[in-house]
């Protein structure tokens, strides 16, 4: 047994992964994360400022290194400009995006999780970004590797959603029990004769070339092009290529959908939690079945884009309680759209954790 | 022109007589000169007319966003093993991306930027930048630019670069290139020019060498010595980051259910380490735990409030409702946790005797943790004496994580002990773990 945060199994994974080099400024709640990775990385290196860290990292990952930072809302509102050129240019990197208490600079030491809805928005012409969230403490060694090699594969950024509960607070656990995580599967090219930066494969993803590679051109582009990377202004391949973008990660979402469901026999209530809620969440549900309450609990990894697997799931239940740490119910908006379901409830806070028993009482029927 | 390895054959897409198309011939020339071939070099290209340029080279070209080319080029340069990475920037970019320059400069990345100074946003209709030198006139400041320009390559110089250097756009400039691409580390060409759009139409009859000079900005080189160059190295050897972490069981802990405790005190009190090594001796007794903390943005000062749950169970949401122990060490413990005190039914509250007792309806006890121990030790001291008083975890388990703590840890634990030994008060027969049960 260990007592271990959050933040050590997430740099731990990603560097068994396969992770190559981290980028890192100070920001709470993400400092452990930082700390971590330079002590674990295969290189660390430490920039002045967010709107580096990303360039950096591109960089870096347009030569085929796989980079990851870590960041909080203020860093990653920095970040957004970079972060739509590596999906643009098809350059996998990972970003740890450990949220805390806004707007703005909010509450650093504050917990929080509410920057789902700037996540659906990230992209611009609302292209899906992947993003995996870490419910449990495990999942910070399962989810990471994935991030990495959805990254990889897919060739885009992908953010792994956390908070400062996760990444700061200490759990005992059990490291034994941990599977084995192994180096992730990197994109590459057969190519022998020819090469073209963004011909889609049937999945979609382009081959990857590193640039300054010596056997084919490579041609990276932030502006709108074409399948030899230049720039294009309305052409047809031009639009084509960018309306593959968002094909290609809704195409392959089965590749990194993952969530945790406990389903009762005979329940029509059914808990949805994510983030800081989901180990709450867990605990109301043992709280409700031991006082005899059918309910199922849904702790939802992929985030977004939303599989296909959730609304199956969902309409299953009569009464659905979307438990989360913000105030406008960011998942329950992901799902529902603004105008909900009916049955559907929102479980929400601002600025200190949900308990079980609130929890417990929403879905008994006490506080309205 | 003579055909280039590095251009291909169609016409350039600039405007008639554009210093561009003086900066694309030159770098093909100079490249070829240096010996290197096409897919050797990356040029990176940004926002501005010189980003239209890409198709033209025969090299891997990566087109990014207004202003960050040099640090998209850093980052491919620092990855390489050799070859050459070209950064092509506009004045309009280097007033953006001012610090992407600066840092290149101080972390000495192997990569040449080259600055196109048309002396105005071009490309959005003839805005000035920071480097329009100060009355000239752009389109959007017809009676000319109001504010001081900048000198870039002083700036640059003085963060550190290696070589520097600033070129007339009208002239040929390729041994400059042919220089300053030699320069193993970070090196910076300022190309001056008149945008022909622009800047001919709105300054009539100035020469852009007369309006360099006239704005102070002259030709030359600045050098720094040579340093060392940056990059990136991977090293997939390094240590788990488990290591040391394991805790072995020495230790039985009566504890049989779940106890929220909450440790109030001050910055600088060691509270987050005193409740740290709580939640290992802890788990050293068998029981799982959890700790969370609490204070501020202020590393020094102000409150510092940790969240242990110790329990026979496993653990998973980490917060606490209301805790079942409570000791508080300082007024900034005690302010901060006042609220929670007073919702506090039961239980037990433990208390520096100096503080004033709040509301609450904790069993409260009170004892000179302070005054005995100083204030660095005093949350560890009442946590040593929470465990005397109801045995839910050992307190040699305790100590011995103390002693284990840091090279100072043995000489702690001992005085502490004693410390504890002066403390009136004995075993309240678990009584806070049966609250629990």
């Amino acid at each position: 047994m260990v007592l271990i945060d959050g933040s050590r199994l997430i740099i731990e994974s990603l560097a068994r992964a396969g992770a190559d080099v981290f980028v890192g400024y100070p920001i709470t709640p993400a400092n452990l994360l930082y700390r971590y990775a330079i002590m674990r990385f295969p290189a660390a290196l430490s920039a002045p400022d967010e709107i580096t860290t990303m360039q950096w990292l591109c960089g870096f990952s347009a030569t085929g290194l796989l980079p990851v930072t870590a960041t909080s809302f203020p860093g990653f509102a920095l970040m957004l400009e970079s972060i739509n050129m590596a999906y643009m240019m098809e350059l996998p990197v990972v970003v740890v995006l450990a949220q805390r208490l806004g707007p703005a600079t909010g509450s650093a030491t504050a917990g929080a999780d509410g920057d789902l809805l700037l996540l659906r928005g990230t992209i611009s012409g609302g292209h899906p970004l992947p993003v995996l969230a870490v419910n449990r403490l495990e999942d910070c060694w399962t989810i990471p590797p994935l991030a990495l090699e959805t990254a990889a594969m897919l060739r885009t950024p992908v953010v792994i959603l956390t908070s400062k509960e996760m990444v700061m607070t200490q759990f005992s656990f059990e490291l034994e029990k941990l599977p084995e995580v192994k180096p992730v599967n990197r994109r590459g090219c057969s190519c022998d004769d020819h090469y073209e930066s963004y011909a889609p494969g049937d999945d979609l993803v382009p081959d990857f070339l590193p640039v300054g590679n010596s056997r084919h051109q490579v041609r990276l582009n932030a502006s709108t092009h074409n399948r030899q990377g230049i720039i294009q202004h309305l052409s047809a391949e031009g639009l084509e290529n960018t309306a593959r973008l968002e094909k290609k990660i809704t195409l392959n979402l089965s590749r990194y959908t993952r969530y945790h469901l406990d389903e009762e026999n005979g329940a029509d209530t059914l808990i949805v939690a994510w983030g800081n809620a989901a180990l709450a969440a867990e605990e109301a549900l043992e709280r409700l079945r031991l006082g005899g309450e059918k309910v199922s609990l849904l702790l939802p990894n992929t985030l977004l884009p939303v599989p296909a697997e959730y609304p199956a799931i969902m309409s299953r239940y009569r009464r659905v309680f979307v438990v989360e740490e913000n105030l406008s119910g960011h998942l329950r908006t992901v799902l529902f759209g603004t105008q909900g379901r009916n049955g559907v409830v929102g479980v929400n806070s601002l600025g200190k954790m949900i308990t079980p028993e609130e929890i417990v009482a929403k879905v008994m029927g006490k506080n309205g | 022109m003579a055909e280039s390895l590095f251009l291909s054959t169609k016409p350039l897409p600039f405007c008639p007589g554009c210093s561009h198309h003086l900066v694309v011939r030159h770098t093909a020339k100079a490249l070829e000169q240096l010996g290197l071939k096409p897919l050797e070099v990356v040029l990176v290209t940004d926002i501005g007319c010189h980003g239209i340029v890409d198709p033209y080279f025969r090299t891997h070209t990566v087109h990014g966003l207004h202003g960050r080319s040099s640090a998209l080029g850093a980052g491919i340069a620092a990855a390489r093993k050799g070859g050459k990475v070209v950064v092509y920037l506009g004045d309009g970019g280097a007033s953006i991306g001012l610090q992407h320059l600066i840092e290149c400069a101080r972390m000495n990345f192997p990569l040449t930027v080259l600055v196109l100074n048309n002396m105005l946003y071009g490309m959005t209709g003839g805005q000035p930048s920071s480097l329009t030198p100060c009355g000239f006139r752009t389109p959007l400041r017809p009676e000319g630019k109001l504010e001081p320009h900048y000198d870039l390559c002083r700036i640059v110089h003085s963060a550190g670069a290696e070589y520097v250097s600033r070129v007339n756009g009208t002239g040929d400039f390729s041994a400059a290139l042919v220089e300053a691409f030699g320069i193993p580390g970070f090196s910076l060409v300022e190309v001056v020019e008149t945008c022909t759009s622009y800047g001919l139409k709105f300054n009539p009859g100035q020469k852009t060498g007369e309006i360099a000079h006239n704005a102070g900005l002259e030709f030359g080189v600045w050098r720094n010595p040579g340093k060392s160059v940056f990059r990136l190295s991977l090293n997939t050897n390094r240590g788990s980051l488990f290591k040391e972490s394991s805790i072995a069981v020495q230790w039985t802990a009566k504890l049989q259910n779940r106890l929220g405790i909450l440790v109030g005190g001050s910055a600088g009190g060691r509270v987050q380490q005193a409740a740290e090594m709580l939640a290992r001796a802890s788990i050293a007794s068998g029981l799982y735990a959890t700790k969370k903390g609490t204070y501020p943005v202020t590393v020094g000062t102000g409150y510092s409030i940790a969240e242990l749950i110790l329990a026979r169970q496993p653990i998973r949401y980490s917060g606490i409702e209301v805790p079942e122990v409570a000791v508080i060490v300082s007024p900034d413990g005690l302010s901060y946790s006042e609220g929670l005190l007073g919702e506090m039914k039961g239980g037990l509250l433990l208390i520096d005797e100096a503080l004033n007792s709040p509301s609450t309806g904790a069993k409260v006890v009170t004892q000179p943790f302070v005054k005995t121990a100083g204030t660095k030790n005093a949350a560890l001291l009442a946590l040593l004496y929470l465990l005397k008083i109801t045995e839910t975890v050992p307190v040699a388990a305790l100590l011995n994580e103390i002693k284990m703590a840091s090279r100072e840890g043995p000489e702690v634990a001992s005085r502490l002990e004693k410390q504890l030994g002066q403390l009136e008060g004995k075993s309240d027969s678990n009584e806070v773990a049966k609250e629990r049960d």
